[in-house]
């Protein structure tokens, strides 16, 4: 007879279980909060971190990536200018929520008030056994927001979501839903300050109702030795329409999920993500899709540029139930690879179950075109400036689809910075 | 202002021979045509020209102001002054036409020691320029070449040469894919240009770019080298007559 033995806790994994240890009593939550909380630890100290063995960590084993816990912050992070001017931020300071006003028409909490009413204990569930993230996050979780934007009603303002953090662990929760035919630009952006490592896990849901129109922007700006694991939920109702953006410059080991349900006739993902990679970062953008009723469609756009030896993962999963026939998903992943060092895997999957359908997928690698450089070299162009102008344009392609004009020049400024700064 | 002395370039990846000992001398304020059939190597003659790195010099020497400037990479040749008008503009996605034009006006502008230009006054500068040309202002708005028309990439052509003022134009071919219209316009843009410390080579298969830019000299280029040096007249003999004649002559 074979007796399974379990691997002991690495470093890692030990040290999640003994500060969840040390923080029993001050996690907020009444009773049923705290018993999710200690369901979802006991599920990580029993299956440990995922390794590659884990289907959907194969390119992320956390196991080995995660190597131990940063050291509690010395508590110095500060709130920043918005991205663009005149957005209205909900300041998320070391992983704590402010006071923000909530314009007219938005209903705000923070999402500290659902644990200690214990309105939150029933979210925090993870969405499977492989769901690392998921319960991590539910088991620390201290604060957030949870916000509401009522039928009709469009936020002219930005929303920006804005954490920063300076070392230690932040485990923050975001809860959005938007009306019928609600419309709103929200920007989840993550800042940490260059001393100290940190760690921080968020989770968003969102929840779209039939016609809401959603531009969703999360942007992970984290220092050169943080960890970030984020995930993002969303429903889509009928003619719900979403427009995801991701963009990834900075952090260490960084993995960000996107779980989207298009479960309303004629609704609409559109995913774009920029992942600007370098050092010797770990970057992994991993989407699962479901197509789930008729008349649905997506369009996914990921670009990478990997310096150094960064290495990179997109895995895209698409699924198309057998009733959601007339499905139109098109999936595409380039890679910019400057460095013979750097790495990117690509891991398309389609399963689809219905017979009238358009799905593709693509995935392809290149260089600077030579033709492109020459012909801006041609013009008095320094060969530096002008790699920087193709790297430039290669992923600001994809912002330039964004239809606001002072958040295409601040994520395009913000882009540029990367890669002068690591060029 | 150029001299180029027994040129002889291949292709760098295979060494075929293109250029086989090409002479020519193109003097401040002259407009010299370069006319020759297919293959000849007028294409090849200015990428070179550029410093586009596919093909190598294998003997030989390009003087411009009388320095060799075989050593420069495109960038410091066009920093001194050489624009190649290109025959196909290439598209570049993602790269905003006016940001182009003025890392292009402020790299050349650094590389002279002046100083960089502000925006307000590189506004001002493309669209008057733009205008000169009826260039419509949207056509700027979009990534460079991206979406132009043959006619469109080619009046581009010719607002950045405008705009960067360069000391040595090189039109390759510039008349291709031109209407009547365009055609005009174009010409009229590089006549503006024509002054006396300036000079213009303009490669063309046909005469009818030089009713529109009339030239001072004409050189016929066939196998990689000058086999015919002449008037405007001699792009008239060339229309009438084809090549067969002047090449015969010159075996």
């Amino acid at each position: 007879m074979n007796m399974q033995t379990k691997p002991p806790h690495t470093a890692a994994e030990q040290a999640i279980v003994d500060s969840f240890a040390e923080m029993i009593g001050q996690l907020p939550g009444d009773a049923p909060v705290t018993a999710a909380r200690d369901k979802l630890l006991s599920d990580i100290s029993t299956s440990g971190l995922p390794t590659r063995r884990i289907e959907s960590w194969h390119y992320t084993d956390l196991r080995n990536l995660m190597r131990e816990l940063p050291k509690p912050g010395k508590g110095s992070a500060t709130q920043v200018e918005p991205l663009v001017r005149g957005s209205l931020v909900l300041p998320m300071v070391q992983g704590q929520s402010g006071e923000p006003r909530a314009p007219e028409g938005m209903e705000l909490e923070p999402f500290l008030d659902l644990l200690v009413s214990g309105a939150a204990a029933k979210s925090l569930t993870a969405r499977g056994s492989d769901d690392l993230i998921g319960q991590l996050n539910g088991a620390f979780v201290q604060d957030g927001y949870n916000f509401t934007v009522a039928a009709d009603t469009v936020i002219d303002e930005i929303i920006e979501i804005q954490s920063v953090q300076s070392g230690g662990q932040v485990h923050n929760r975001y809860a959005a839903s938007f009306g019928a035919k609600a419309g709103a630009t929200v920007i989840e952006r993550y800042l940490a300050d260059k001393t100290d490592a940190g760690l921080s896990t968020a989770v968003s849901s969102l929840e779209l109702a039939d016609g809401a129109e959603v531009t969703w922007i999360i942007l992970q700006g984290c220092g050169d030795a943080d960890q970030h694991l984020g995930q993002l939920n969303a429903r889509l109702g009928a003619d719900a329409k979403l427009k995801l953006y991701v963009v990834n410059a900075g952090g260490k080991l960084v993995r960000q999920e996107l779980h989207v349900e298009a479960a309303g006739e004629g609704a609409h993902l559109d995913l774009r993500c920029v992942n600007l990679l370098a050092g010797e970062s770990h970057t992994d953008v991993t989407l699962t899709l479901g197509h789930n009723v008729p008349n649905t469609t997506s369009s996914e756009i990921v670009r990478n540029v990997v310096l150094n030896r960064a290495r990179g993962v997109f895995q895209g999963q698409i699924r198309v139930a057998q009733i959601a026939q007339k499905t139109d998903a098109q999936m595409a992943c380039n890679t910019l690879l400057l460095s013979d060092d750097g790495e990117f895997a690509a891991k398309p999957e389609l399963e689809i179950f219905a017979d009238d359908v358009v799905c593709a997928h693509g995935a392809t690698v290149i260089d600077i075109d030579h033709n492109h450089l020459f012909y801006l070299m041609a013009r008095g162009i320094s060969e530096k400036s002008a790699r920087g102008l193709l790297v430039n344009g290669f992923v600001d392609e994809l912002i330039d689809e964004l239809d606001n004009e002072e958040l295409v020049e601040a994520l395009e400024t913000l882009i540029e910075q990367w890669l002068n700064d690591h060029g | 202002m150029l001299e180029i002395k027994n040129l002889h370039a291949r292709i760098a990846e295979d060494g075929t021979e293109i250029i086989r000992g090409l002479n020519l001398t193109v003097k401040a304020g002259e407009v010299a045509a370069i006319m020759g059939p297919n293959g000849s190597g007028k294409s090849t003659l200015s990428y070179i020209l550029a410093g586009r790195d596919d093909y190598e010099v294998t003997e030989g020497d390009i003087l411009y102001n009388g320095e060799s400037i075989l050593e420069l990479d495109p960038s410091e040749r066009a920093a001194k002054g050489i624009f190649l008008a290109f025959q196909y503009p290439v598209e570049i996605p993602g790269v905003a036409t006016m940001q182009f034009l003025k890392v292009a006006m402020n790299e050349q502008r650094k590389a002279r020691g002046e100083e960089e230009l502000k925006t307000p006054e590189f506004i001002k500068l493309v669209k008057e320029a733009a205008a000169s040309l009826e260039i419509n202002p949207d056509m700027l708005k979009r990534p460079l070449n991206v979406g132009f028309s043959g006619g469109e990439k080619k009046r581009a052509e010719i607002l950045q040469m405008k705009l960067l003022a360069p000391q040595l134009c090189v039109l390759d071919e510039t008349d291709s894919g031109l209407d009547i219209d365009a055609l005009k316009i174009v010409s009229d843009g590089v006549n503006a240009l024509r002054s006396p410390d300036r000079a213009v080579i303009v490669i063309t298969h046909y005469q009818r770019l030089l009713e529109h830019i009339v030239p001072d000299t004409v050189h016929v280029l066939y196998k990689g080298q000058v086999i015919k040096s002449g008037t405007k007249d001699l792009a008239l003999d060339l229309e009438a007559n084809g090549y067969a004649g002047i090449i015969e002559a010159a075996a």
